[in-house]
């Protein structure tokens, strides 16, 4: 065995644990229903306020699009949540008090009128009754929309989960470029190419901030970055990346090529997957080692000392 | 600077709102020193609570084998064995038999020295299970502790990552989270958790925090004379992290040895600043999305 070999196999004895063993409990959540409720309520909540704009804007078909995307996002988002609860029945439980101090709870708050009214606006798209209160809702959920990219940031970020609550400054902005790439990229499959031009602005956008805010938590960190860019996570998360930079540069011939729009408009789509999946089981990785516990916490205790 | 989210706070029950007049905060303090791993806290617990079995395996790690508290463990005792150099100290544990010949103790020769701890939900001050329970199972009892009922807990499991101690976890097959209740059935009954009966060295202390805490001051006082440089305190400080814990210990060792975070922080002390970032990102989204519609096209 070379000595390099060797030096590679002696553990890291900066910090004392039991045995090495985990202090935290890792999320009791399940895979794909979390990240699957994390990417759909972003695309959801994207997509309803591209359509109040487009409505604005006179564009239809874009808000035909939007609005069709939005409820079945938000459908897919409650489904996902409730098929993850350990008691599915009591799911009306979330509703039983609104707490501020709980994010799931606001979260519950924000994601049960959405959906209500992004259903509504489809509906009365698809079917042309009611057409009013269909456009009211569909205001409704324009309105909301920003929020449900958002609020999930906050819910990961809020927990003891070192690789979430650390990042809680940038997650926000990770969620929301991803979310406004999603709601872009399922416009870009869909939309008529003469149609996509303010699509491929939001999508742009959107992969700006997305990958802005992952390569600050990716770098900034200190120990609990790791995560962010090894083993599992790492793989989609730079997955997630490669992702995003082909759809923003494919949506650049989208006006000229359908299959450009539908491309960009894919990759745009796989680039939030990857996000939401990545981040997640960055947290989980974070609770696994107690490393990601104990030595933050040491340096925050000798900088107080 | 205490405020609701984290800090110091006197009385968690009244800040829940109860009247005045309510019990007093009810707490544990945990003496590791005078723990000697017989786990009859953990039979009495599981006992008491008809707490399912988890499982029988041999971990390997010294004489634990319960591994970590969970959903279907409230009380884990913890063994670590030490290599030492130092002379064993007198820590004042209760003896039998004829006393120890003295010239045993010359001191230089090594040794192994048996740390050992019963771990338990801390019932925070600022407990995060509670504040992130988007159902209201978890509550703040009148004695100040924290407890989930199961008849609300829809099984959302949150309160498990949120937790900075990793204590309370979902139950396979009942979906549901449980943990300690600090026997919230025996106390309110006047008599003392099944832990605290059942220990038989007094390593687990019942009663008032504040008669708790005086205790664990004099204690630690006393291991100090003694020369057990080693012995803190865990949890004791209401201007910590989680504005102190109901249930504390003292140790032997760095909180890290026995499984413990070394400076545990309630998240949601932090959660007005996260909200902030989250209305910018989605004050971000709606301007992004407006100029991209009402630009030239
Ligand atoms: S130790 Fe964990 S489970 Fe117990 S009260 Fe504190 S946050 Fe809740
Ligand atoms: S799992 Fe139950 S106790 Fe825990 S946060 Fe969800 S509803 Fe509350």
């Amino acid at each position: 065995m070379s000595p390099k070999r060797e030096k590679a196999m002696v553990p890291q004895a900066e910090f004392r644990s039991y045995y090495g063993k985990p202090i935290l409990k890792p999320p009791a959540w399940k895979v794909p229903d979390v990240p699957g409720y994390l990417f759909l309520g972003g695309l959801a909540g994207a997509s309803a306020t591209m359509a109040a704009a487009a409505t604005l804007t006179g564009r239809p078909e874009l808000a035909k699009i939007g609005h069709l995307a939005a409820a079945g996002g938000a459908l897919g988002s409650v489904g996902a949540l409730v098929h993850d609860l350990g008691r599915p029945e009591r799911f009306l439980n979330m509703l039983r008090v609104f707490k501020v101090t709980s994010p799931l709870s606001v979260g519950s708050w924000i994601l049960a009128p959405f959906s209500g009214l992004a259903v509504a606006a489809a509906g009365s798209q698809l079917t042309g009754i009611f057409p009013r209160l269909g456009a009211l809702a569909g205001w409704g959920a324009g309105a909301l929309g920003p929020a449900m990219c958002t609020y999930t940031a906050v819910l990961l970020a809020d927990t003891a989960v070192p690789a979430w609550h650390e990042a809680h400054p940038y997650l926000p902005f990770v969620f929301a470029g991803s979310a406004m790439s999603s709601g872009a990229g399922m416009a870009l499959v869909a939309a008529p190419v003469a149609s996509t031009r303010p699509v491929v602005r939001v999508g742009l956008l959107g992969a700006a901030m997305e990958t802005a805010a992952l390569t600050t938590v990716e770098r900034s960190l200190g120990v609990v970055s790791e995560p962010y860019h090894s083993g599992r996570p790492g793989t989609l998360l730079k997955a997630a990346k490669v992702l995003t930079a082909t759809g923003a540069g494919l949506s650049l011939f989208g006006r000229r090529s359908r299959v450009a729009a539908v491309a960009a408009g894919a990759a745009y789509l796989a680039a939030g997957i990857c996000t939401r999946f990545g981040v997640y089981h960055a947290g989980v990785e974070s609770t696994k080692d107690p490393k990601y516990v104990v030595t933050p916490q040491r340096e925050r205790l000798a900088a107080r000392h | 600077m205490g405020n609701r989210l984290s800090g110091p706070l006197d009385d968690p029950a009244q800040d829940a709102g109860y009247p005045g007049g309510h019990p007093p905060r009810m707490g544990f303090f945990t003496d590791t020193s005078v723990c000697i791993g017989c786990k009859a806290c953990e039979v009495a617990c599981k006992e008491w609570n008809s707490v399912p079995e988890d499982g029988i395996d041999l971990l390997g790690l010294s004489y634990d084998n319960t591994g970590e508290l969970s959903a279907n463990t409230w009380r884990h005792v913890a063994f670590v064995e030490q290599k030492v150099s130092a002379p064993a100290v007198d820590i004042g544990m209760p003896t039998i038999g004829a006393p120890k010949q003295t010239d045993d103790q010359s001191g230089d020769r090594d040794g192994v020295r048996w740390l050992m701890s019963s771990d338990v939900c801390k019932h925070c001050t600022h407990a995060a299970c509670l504040d992130v329970c988007p159902t209201g199972s978890l509550f703040r009892t009148e004695f100040g502790t924290v407890v989930v009922q199961d008849d609300i807990c829809n099984g959302c499991g949150y309160c498990v990552p949120a937790c900075p101690y990793g204590v309370i976890g979902k139950r396979e097959g009942d979906g549901r989270a449980w943990k300690c209740t600090l026997c919230y059935d025996r106390i309110g009954d006047g008599l003392q958790p099944a832990c605290a009966t059942a220990c038989p060295t007094e390593s687990i202390q019942y009663g008032p925090l504040d008669e708790l805490r005086e205790r664990a001051d004099r204690r630690l006082e006393e291991l100090h004379e003694k020369g057990v440089e080693q012995a803190r305190l865990y949890g004791r400080d209401p201007d910590d992290g989680v504005g102190g814990d109901g249930a504390f210990f003292l140790l032997l060792d760095e909180p890290e040895v026995y499984g413990l975070p070394p400076d545990p922080v309630v998240t949601t002390r932090d959660l007005p600043a996260m909200w902030k970032r989250a209305a910018v990102a989605a004050a971000s989204v709606a301007a992004g999305v407006a100029w991209a519609f009402l630009g030239r096209s």
